[in-house]
């Protein structure tokens, strides 16, 4: 492999802070290996990281991102090569033994206990005190500068349950700093974040990047590679097909890289056109989270849900969905208003909702794909009370093989296929179910790129079969590429409508979901 | 490939129990080996034979029988085959080695002399015939017929492994129950005071209805008002469970305190023997040879097996222990579920009370102590998750087995109770975490290969 040497250009925006740095990687990974039962997950990958840059680590889902920072953090043990830190060999035996080194991992999942407080996740397993009874008062000081030095404000003693994921995030980060970290991971830090609190988290790079610290960035959002990294590795099918300094390649090639061929674009083209409205919701209301929202939904028609987090998206569509009881307001379908209580309703209604969390809420993770698929279709499969399980698998083979579905087995566990592949399970759970309403939640959150396109061509041709789409998402290039109009909610209500999507700049749509005015 | 691994895990997480359960089989097999003495109609026609060759029709034989039944049968049969061969002075002696020698002394007294003397089974051990040649020299060589013997494990008599089966059929009847409840993650401790409710309540309407003299359909009528209280009263807490979300466990635990307080209270404290004669059909009587309750018991496995593998209701019980949320988002209606798993489990109990008041023969008030956790651990060691949405009702029949098994053996080696339940506790705590470590390890690399990015 190729050493990269770090070049200093003066005009580089990502040019480190840290100027004093000696041309020795602080850690070095070579030739790593890891195979898995029936498969490569890495192939001989090298890897460099030098103190105070910031080093992204791209690809699909299934290309060894996770593998390789997995390695790194002690979660797995490699079938061959080799790690050193500082210039000496290490192994790595376990998650306690990478963060003594100094190496931290910040999973996308964190490891916090909700119930305990900041400060007790921060030095929980090595408390400050004696006998047993930690010594608040020294251990919260730390944490104080801790939060300080990365500069947000929490208060060491508020439970983790209550922190927002933004300040969950950094009481991990935090938690590496209080280990003395030299390297930390990030395993797509943004992927849960609002625009201003990723703002926020990139400002935090930057610091610890001037202090010295080594930070392996893994993100699916190629625009905040570019913002914050030096250099990055584009891995594929467990190997290292690339590495470049971020300000010497472009988008369009690491895209190219990442899939091994070339998009046509980001978004595909669709020309249809809406028709008659088919959902209509009015004066919506529940608690604080969704305070009176209108709209309505044309058959054919792709409608975004622009907002920030918190915004009441998500709780607005978890009422159409009758997912969550209605305190007033009246959803009409086709005209005609219909009573929504339960989820049974809605979906008898042809309303079918993707939730944005699919591990927690639309997958039973460890039934196969095939139950998870035939779990609200059973009454089409089965007669008599019994299901045919027959009927249930030829079903599930249509949509495999339309859906270019990747498994195993169709008994293959939900939990082992790949976040795109979850995601196609879901929706062609829904699909057989003939739904006409088709909500998505943040339909491509933690999906790679390619299997992105293939959920936007998927949303395509539901609004070309005439089905009523609404997406949730908080990707303003998604919500833009994808949308043949958007809403704009903010803290409960629509603030704004965007009917020319083709003429709305990211901009734009960013100061509507924050403005705390009038809408537009 | 991965195809035929994930296969076989499956296999081995559903039914790797069933090759401990063979071991253990084994392991009581060779431990109760055995000389056996055959008895019934082939020892008795061997016997025949034998004393048929060595003795002509007109002599004396005598046929040797101990205190045991089996073997009186078998001597009385041999009589009844050797009268037929037209040998007219058999003579029959059942006992004890005593009895032996008072015959014996009786024939010497008459200075007649035994031709061949039939020994069957037990009496082949007895020390006397060791000392016969030289306490009546004036008998001659006499001639012992004795049946051949053959090696066998007590533990595999037949009698022995239906008594197996039917020494656990109440608790892996309520097991079956349990098994559906603990799959959508909830646990049901009420199920052995519901036992008590059960055998109290069916006892005392047949009580009521005639008592000691009512006809048999008195019976019927007790065990379904008996069962469908229990059912009500499961739906009352499958209710609070699903409606109010109050824990399954506290739910639970105070429903076993009322059902054990009003099986009490309605027989103040005594059990209820005024009962049909009827009513020992279930627990004792036989169809064709089998026990009733065995057969019982393999139709409910066999309905609950294809109730939890191919119907709709059963699929939904999986996936409302697997992820509650995502089950309900997906349409099932989760509370309806929940209410019905535990009428199910109390329904189950109810039919477990039925047949241990058939088995007592009565309705007493102090049934079922600690069948709860027996149940639990029979459902536990059979493989079901108590985190929910996995396990298999055929698992928590081998579970049940194993625990009866482990419990039969140590009877059949004679070891003492207080030790039985030391050595049976272990056994639970191997055998789960044996299915711990095996499922563990091949989990291991399912979940790191999912979660492999």
């Amino acid at each position: 492999m190729i050493r990269v040497a770090r070049v200093q250009t003066a005009d580089s925006p990502n040019q480190p802070m840290d100027t004093s740095e000696s041309s020795a990687p602080i850690l070095q990974m070579r030739g790593m290996c890891k195979r898995f039962p029936g498969v490569d997950a890495l192939r001989d990958v090298d890897l460099d990281l030098y103190a105070g840059e910031c080093l992204a680590v791209c690809g699909e889902n299934g290309a060894g991102k996770s593998t390789l920072i997995k390695l790194l953090g002690g979660a797995f043990h490699a079938d061959a090569g080799e790690i050193r830190l500082f210039g000496a060999p290490v192994q790595i035996r376990s998650p306690a033994a990478a963060q003594r080194m100094g190496i931290s991992i910040i999973y996308q999942e964190f490891n916090l206990i909700p119930e305990l407080t900041a400060r007790e996740n921060i030095f929980l397993g090595r408390e400050v005190g004696r006998f047993g009874f930690p010594d608040r008062r020294r251990e919260s000081a730390t944490a104080w500068s801790l939060f300080e030095r990365i500069g947000v404000a929490i208060d060491p003693e508020s439970r983790c349950s209550e922190l927002n994921v933004a300040e969950q995030q950094a009481v991990e980060i935090a938690k590496a700093l209080s280990w003395d970290a030299r390297v930390i991971v990030m395993d797509e830090p943004s992927a849960t974040l609002t625009e201003p609190e990723t703002r926020r988290l990139f400002q935090v790079i930057r610091d610890l990047k001037a202090d010295g610290i080594g930070l392996i960035f893994i993100s699916h959002r190629l625009d905040e590679i570019f913002e914050v990294a030096e250099r990055v590795l584009v891995l594929r099918d467990g190997r290292l097909v690339s590495q470049h300094r971020t300000h010497e390649v472009c988008r369009e090639e690491l895209i190219n890289r990442m899939v091994g061929r070339s998009l046509d674009s980001e978004f595909p083209r669709r020309s249809v056109q809406p028709g008659r409205e088919v959902l209509r919701v009015e004066n919506l209301r529940r608690g604080r989270s969704v305070r009176g929202v209108n709209f309505g939904v044309r058959a054919g028609e792709v409608l975004g849900l622009a907002g920030l987090v918190g915004a009441g998206r998500t709780d607005t569509v978890r009422l159409i969905f009758g997912a969550d009881r209605l305190e007033c307001g009246t959803i009409f379908i086709d005209g005609s208003r219909r009573r929504i209580g339960s989820p049974q309703d809605a979906i008898r209604n042809g309303i079918c909702l993707l939730t944005e969390d699919r591990k927690a809420q639309g997958l039973v993770l460890d039934h196969s794909a095939r139950e998870n698929f035939g779990l609200p279709n059973l009454d089409q499969f089965s007669s008599h009370l019994f299901i045919d399980h027959e009927k249930e698998k030829n079903s599930f083979e249509h949509y495999v093989r339309a859906m270019r579905i990747q498994l195993h087995s169709f008994d293959q566990p939900a939990r082992t296929l790949s976040g795109g592949n979850q995601q196609k399970v879901v929706l062609a759970k829904w699909l057989a179910r003939n739904s006409r309403i088709v909500i998505f939640d943040e339909p491509t959150r933690g999906i790679d790129v390619g299997a992105k396109y293939e959920i936007y061509q998927l949303i395509n041709d539901l609004a070309s079969q005439g089905k009523a789409v609404i997406m949730i998402s908080s990707e303003l290039p998604e919500i833009l590429g994808m949308s043949n109009r958007v809403i704009v909610m903010h803290e409960g209500e629509v603030k704004a409508e965007i009917n020319d999507v083709g003429g709305t700049g990211q901009e734009e749509l960013l100061a509507m979901m924050v403005a705390s005015g009038t809408g537009v | 490939m991965v195809k035929t691994r994930i296969q076989l895990k499956k296999l081995l997480s559903d039914y790797g129990m069933l090759a401990i359960l063979l071991l253990l089989c084994l392991f009581f097999s060779l431990l109760t080996l055995k000389q056996q003495q055959p008895q019934g109609q082939s020892a008795a026609k061997q016997l025949a034979n034998a004393v048929a060759q060595k003795a002509s029709p007109g002599e004396r034989v005598l046929v040797v029988a101990g205190t045991q039944k089996a073997s009186q049968d078998t001597a009385r049969m041999v009589a009844e085959m050797l009268g037929r061969r037209s040998f007219s002075r058999v003579m029959e002696v059942r006992g004890t080695p005593r009895d032996l020698r008072l015959a014996l002394d009786r024939l010497r007294d008459e200075s007649e002399r035994p031709a061949a003397i039939a020994v069957t089974s037990e009496a082949v051990e007895w020390r006397v015939w060791e000392i016969l040649p030289e306490a009546y020299p004036e008998f001659g060589q006499v001639t012992l017929v004795t049946p051949e013997t053959y090696y066998w494990p007590d533990f595999l008599k037949l009698s022995n492994l239906l008594a197996v089966v039917d020494r656990i059929v109440v608790i892996a009847i309520i097991a079956i129950g349990m098994t559906m409840v603990i799959i959508t993650a909830g646990i049901d401790l009420s199920v052995g005071s519901l036992i008590a409710l059960a055998g109290v309540i069916s006892t005392l309407v047949m009580k009521q209805l005639g008592g000691l003299g009512a006809p048999a359909w008195t019976v019927a009528a007790g065990f379904l008002i008996g069962i469908v209280s229990c059912g009500l009263l499961g739906a009352f807490g499958g209710f609070l469970v699903a409606r109010f979300k109050v824990a399954p466990f506290i739910t639970t635990l105070a429903l076993m305190m009322v059902a054990r307080g009003l099986a009490f209270s309605i027989t103040g404290g005594f059990s209820i023997y005024q009962v049909p004669d009827a009513l020992t059909w279930l627990g004792q009587g036989r169809s064709l040879g089998i026990p009733n309750t065995v057969i019982l018991l393999a139709v409910l496995y066999a309905g609950a097996h294809i109730f939890m593998s191919r119907t709709t209701l059963g699929r939904y019980i999986y996936a409302v222990g697997g992820n509650e949320e995502a089950a309900r988002l997906s349409g099932v209606p989760v509370a309806g579920v929940i209410v019905f798993v535990y009428i199910v489990s109390a329904v189950a109990a109810g039919v477990g009370g039925c047949i241990q008041a058939s088995q007592l023969n009565a309705g007493t008030p102090n049934a079922g102590l600690m069948y709860e956790l027996y149940v639990i651990a029979a459902v536990v060691v059979g493989g079901t998750s108590l985190s929910g949405g996995s396990g298999t009702i055929l698992g928590t029949l081998i579970g049940a087995f194993i625990i009866s098994v482990v419990q039969n053996g140590m009877n059949l080696l004679g070891i003492e109770s207080y030790t039985q339940n030391v050595v049976l506790g272990l056994v639970i705590l191997g055998a789960v975490l044996l299915d711990r470590l095996r499922g563990g390890a091949s989990l291991a690399f399912l979940t790191g290969r999912g979660s492999a990015d």
